[in-house]
């Protein structure tokens, strides 16, 4: 038995020499060798990439361009936002893309620690509130009106909201004011943490296919809404200041030009990188389209991006200059 | 323990009129007229955006340690040379298995050579069978599509396991040496095992920055602590005859810990090994959300767009990695105990063949680190889409035909088992339930056990997440309930049945090490975002410790025994109820202990998927920095809850062992 383990062995080693003398392309030969030279004078770029589908898309396009454009390295961090924005200090991180307002995040980094600053927007307008349920808004089209929440307030209760009706809440880290809202508002209703994006997603999608009550808190730019297109419900109108003091909101969310930070030493050292990342602009369709290809079509982030690119070079000259 | 014995022998005759159940019920009786009468009132809740002085000062204290970041020498010279350190060992290792370097653009090693290396550690270690697993199983991440990011994984895991084991081994020695420094360690060691990793994260990438030393320190944080147990615990269990021969040799202190203890107890410290592996791959996915490169990012991702199938595929790679390297150092730690026994004949043949075979795992070696068909895994990973695919189909079927019996099910055990738990245990003033738990654990598990309940209460209290803490407590006890339905009847089962033993056991290995992110996704189609869906994802996590302990103990049963019953006339469920499970009553405290515990740690997952209380709070103080301090708050709450809840079960199975 052993002996003849020790010739296959050996014959195993010989076979290997053998085949090491006929064939196969070399590691290192040109042939062989994957990336083009080296980065130039724009150097590594350090890439936040904040964990939902739209930002994915901007991330992927900004680093598409900064590699094949202006050959860059760039290194893509995922990362939540708050961490993101603690690598400003830290020379970890470069740039974030999109930024959904984060006043407090501005506050402790931008005035305070002053390792960040703003590089303007980047042309999306983000729109929070309340949607249902397409087939919801169609068999009662009234419930797009807040007032007449109220009336279907038993038609949304679940095992979790106590009685009310439920709002779901989706990830902690989205900027909310659903609990004030509805105190406010004197709705019979009771916000409940879904607790992240996927279970709130999961829910809409249970509730459009199997004609479920649901209403919660959602936003676009948003892949999944050219999925199944969530109807808004409409608040209160929002109007300078009603937000103030957050314990008293009773109005709809602003409209959020969504914006880019990048770290304060980034945007002192004027590579080629930073001011691609200041001229950076599009559309919420922009957007969409390539989380479209990411997040249905199943693309990787590069084959989504250079997709876009060659059908916008346009829009990319712009960025360039 | 003398004080303890003394005071309970005048107890003994009392306790033999009124039994143990029925102390329980009395207390519980109790509770239920006064929370009839007081209803509602010192509830102490905290709305989700309320933040109490504690939560605040948390968060003060957090940002003075980023503040100082640049100026503190502690970070100049201590922090930052420890990341270097790590850092360095992470790169080196990528850049041998996963990671291109400089002008190469592949790591050193490629894919034949790691797989003929693995096979050939895994022979010289363990068995030719184990060898030809590891083989097929790396083989089978690059027909996945999923080779570089395996080895991403491989490579993290290992650096970590080094580090753990580095850190573990001496100070395990040191537990196992000295009673006083055993007991010192203890709530540290809890500690690291029951704090939600999310609550530290942020602060680990301020401290160690992001990138592969923060990932490495996050898992040994929650890896090292069973090589620690475990080596204590092998060092003490070395039989005291052996150790007193030593002594009577005259060896010195040196020489009895390396020829006498460490030997002897080799083949329980590789346990301890496996057991860091396995703790190390459970933090995989989440080391992916601090940028930790690997298989959890592509779960993570893959969720993003909610895409179960992919998840799925990565979900696969992982468990068939953890059943590898399981298997693998199991065979290692027999091969430890036989080796001592055995020697002669197979001994003789040993040495050349590892000779031989270590020549043939350097020439692939060799092969694939010059050759580019042996460094990148040729094709293009279709068995993965396959099975991404495959994936796909089985959630949308499950999710077609199911719905309707889950929304039952769940609404069932919602209404009429956790609504009024959970009604119970938070509209009753605190001090009453405080009051109760520390009655039980005086009851269940004596004096001591009752101290540190109501020190456990008490510091709940301060947390300020009283409430909170209660719902989470409501949930964790239903689904320890279900899990310790599942572990009875699978336990027996297995127990009984060597062959369904077989059969069930890989599925309960892969339960356990499968990223519960990957499932949430069919789980939350079934049964939407609710507590039950945490409820569900927890039984699926912690349910396969308490079936391995019962099924266990069940095996144990001494054969003679139920031969016995099986004469006097028993039926197979007469021979279950009335001898197997009595028998393994210690087993069955066990069982409750680990899935509690296991139940414990899957709050925060939970709070991803609509359990809300104690887990949403850890998400959400990960998520926003104003809610960082009640995230912390909470974590040092499922601390409390875990740490009373095991010495409570722990003195209780002493009791019943006694």
């Amino acid at each position: 038995m052993a002996r003849h383990w020790r010739a296959g062995t050996a014959g195993l080693a010989v076979l290997g020499l053998t085949l090491t003398a006929c064939a196969g392309a070399k590691v290192g030969d040109p042939s062989s060798a994957g990336a083009k030279g080296s980065g130039g004078k724009c150097g590594t770029f350090n890439l936040a990439v904040n964990p939902w589908v739209g930002y994915q898309a901007d991330a992927a396009v900004v680093a598409y361009v900064a590699e094949h454009d202006l050959g860059c390295k760039v290194t893509k961090k995922d990362l939540k936002e708050e961490i993101a924005w603690q690598g400003f200090g830290t020379g970890e991180v470069d740039a974030v893309l999109e930024n959904w307002g984060h006043d407090d995040l501005k506050k402790k980094y931008i005035t305070g620690q002053k390792t960040a600053v703003e590089a303007g927007t980047t042309g999306n307008k983000g729109v929070i509130g309340w949607f249902v349920p397409p087939w919801l808004a169609k068999a009662h089209p009234d419930i797009t009106d807040w007032k007449n929440l109220d009336k279907y307030a038993a038609d949304f209760k679940t095992s979790e909201s106590g009685g009310k009706g439920q709002l779901l809440d989706g990830d902690p880290s989205y900027v909310t004011n659903d609990a004030a809202l509805v105190k406010n508002l004197k709705l019979d209703f009771k916000v409940v943490y879904a607790g992240s994006e996927t279970a709130l997603i999961q829910a809409y999608r249970t509730a459009e296919k199997n004609k479920q009550w649901v209403i919660g808190y959602f936003y676009e730019p948003q892949w999944f809404l050219s999925e199944v297109p969530l109807v808004k419900v409409n608040l209160p109108p929002y109007r300078t200041g009603c937000d103030a003091d957050a314990a008293k909101i009773a109005c709809d969310y602003p409209v959020y030009d969504l914006d880019k930070i990048v770290s304060a030493q980034f945007a002192r050292s004027d590579s080629p990188a930073y001011r691609l990342v200041k001229n950076f602009h599009w559309t919420n369709d922009d957007q969409n389209t390539v989380a479209r290809y990411i997040a249905v079509d199943k693309m990787t982030d590069d084959a989504a991006a250079r997709k876009w690119v060659d059908a916008h070079r346009d829009k990319v000259e712009a960025w360039l200059k | 323990m003398a004080v303890a014995a003394e005071t309970a022998a005048p107890a003994a005759p009392l306790r033999q009129r009124v039994s143990r159940p029925m102390v329980v019920a009395a207390i519980l009786i109790v509770w239920l007229v006064l929370f009839a009468a007081l209803r509602g009132r010192q509830t102490l809740t905290l709305a989700a955006a309320d933040l109490t002085g504690l939560h605040r000062r948390l968060n003060d204290l957090n940002d003075s340690i980023g503040a100082g970041r640049n100026s503190n020498p502690v970070f100049l010279y201590f922090f930052n040379e420890i990341r270097l350190a790590i850092d360095n060992l992470v790169t080196f290792v990528q850049s041998l298995i996963s990671q291109p370097t400089g002008s190469r653009p592949v790591p050193q090693i490629g894919w034949l050579g790691v797989v003929g290396l693995t096979g050939y550690v895994s022979w010289a270690l363990g068995n030719w069978r184990v060898a030809l697993l590891a083989v097929a199983g790396f083989t089978f991440f690059g027909l996945q599509g999923l080779w570089q990011e395996s080895m991403d994984t491989l490579a993290l895991t290992l650096s970590a396991v080094a580090v753990a084991l580095l850190i573990g081994i001496p100070i395990g020695v040191w537990a196992g040496l000295s009673d006083r420094f055993n007991r010192i360690m203890t709530p540290f060691l809890d500690f690291m095992q029951t704090m939600p990793t999310f609550v530290y994260l942020a602060p680990l990438t301020l401290i160690f920055l992001i990138g592969g030393a923060s990932a490495v320190i996050t898992t040994v944080i929650y890896a090292a602590p069973p090589a620690i147990r475990i080596t204590a615990h092998a060092i003490r269990s070395v039989p005291e005859t052996t150790v007193e021969a030593a002594d009577s040799l005259g060896t010195t202190r040196a020489q009895q810990l390396l020829k006498v203890l460490l030997p002897m107890s080799r083949r329980t410290v590789v346990m301890g090994v496996n057991q860091t592996i396995m703790a190390a791959l459970a933090m995989v996915t989440i080391a992916a959300l601090i940028d930790a490169p690997g298989l959890g990012k592509t779960v993570v991702q893959a969720l993003q767009s909610l895409d179960v199938g992919t998840a799925f595929n990565a979900g696969l790679a992982i468990v068939v990695m953890a059943i590898v390297l399981d298997r693998v150092t199991t065979a290692a730690a027999a091969r430890t105990e036989a080796a001592r026994r055995t020697g002669g004949r197979l001994l003789r043949w040993r040495r050349p063949l590892l000779v031989a075979g270590g020549i043939g795992a350097a020439a692939l070696v060799y092969l694939s680190h010059t050759y580019v068909w042996a460094a990148e895994f040729p094709g293009n990973g279709g068995t993965g889409g396959h099975i991404a695919s495959a994936a796909d189909t089985a959630t949308t079927w499950l999710q077609d035909h199911l719905s309707g019996v889950t929304n039952a099910v769940r609404d069932a055990i919602t209404n009429g088992l956790l609504n009024p738990f959970q009604t119970l245990l938070t509209d009753s003033p605190w001090w009453l339930v405080g009051v109760t738990l520390v009655a039980l654990g005086a009851v269940l598990g004596g004096r001591w056990a009752a101290v540190t309940a109501a020190v456990c209460v008490g510091l709940l209290v301060g947390t300020g997440l009283w409430s909170d803490s209660m719902t989470t407590l409501a949930s964790t006890a239903v689904a320890t309930v279900l899990v310790m339905l599942l572990g009875a009847v699978f336990g027996v089962w297995m127990g009984r049945s060597a062959l369904v033993d077989r059969l069930v056991r890989p599925t309960l290995d892969a339960a356990q090490v499968m990223p519960p992110f990957v499932y949430l996704v069919p789980f939350l189609a079934l049964f939407g975002a609710t507590r039950f869906t945490a409820i569900v994802a927890a039984v699926v996590y912690a349910a396969p410790v308490a079936i391995k302990i019962i099924a266990d103990g069940v095996r144990n049963v001494p054969e003679s025994t139920v031969e016995a019953a099986t004469s006097a006339g028993c039926n197979t469920w007469q021979i279950i109820t009335k001898v197997q499970l009595p028998m393994a009553r210690g087993a069955l405290t066990l069982a409750t202990n680990q899935g509690l515990i296991y139940v414990l740690s899957m709050v925060v997952v939970g709070g991803l998927v609509g359990a809300g209380a104690l887990g949403y709070d850890v998400v959400a103080g990960f998520s926003q920095g104003e809610l960082y301090g009640k995230g912390l708050a909470a974590g040092l709450a499922i601390v409390l809850l875990g740490v009373m809840f095991d010495r409570i079960t722990q003195a209780a199975a002493r009791r019943t062992r006694a």
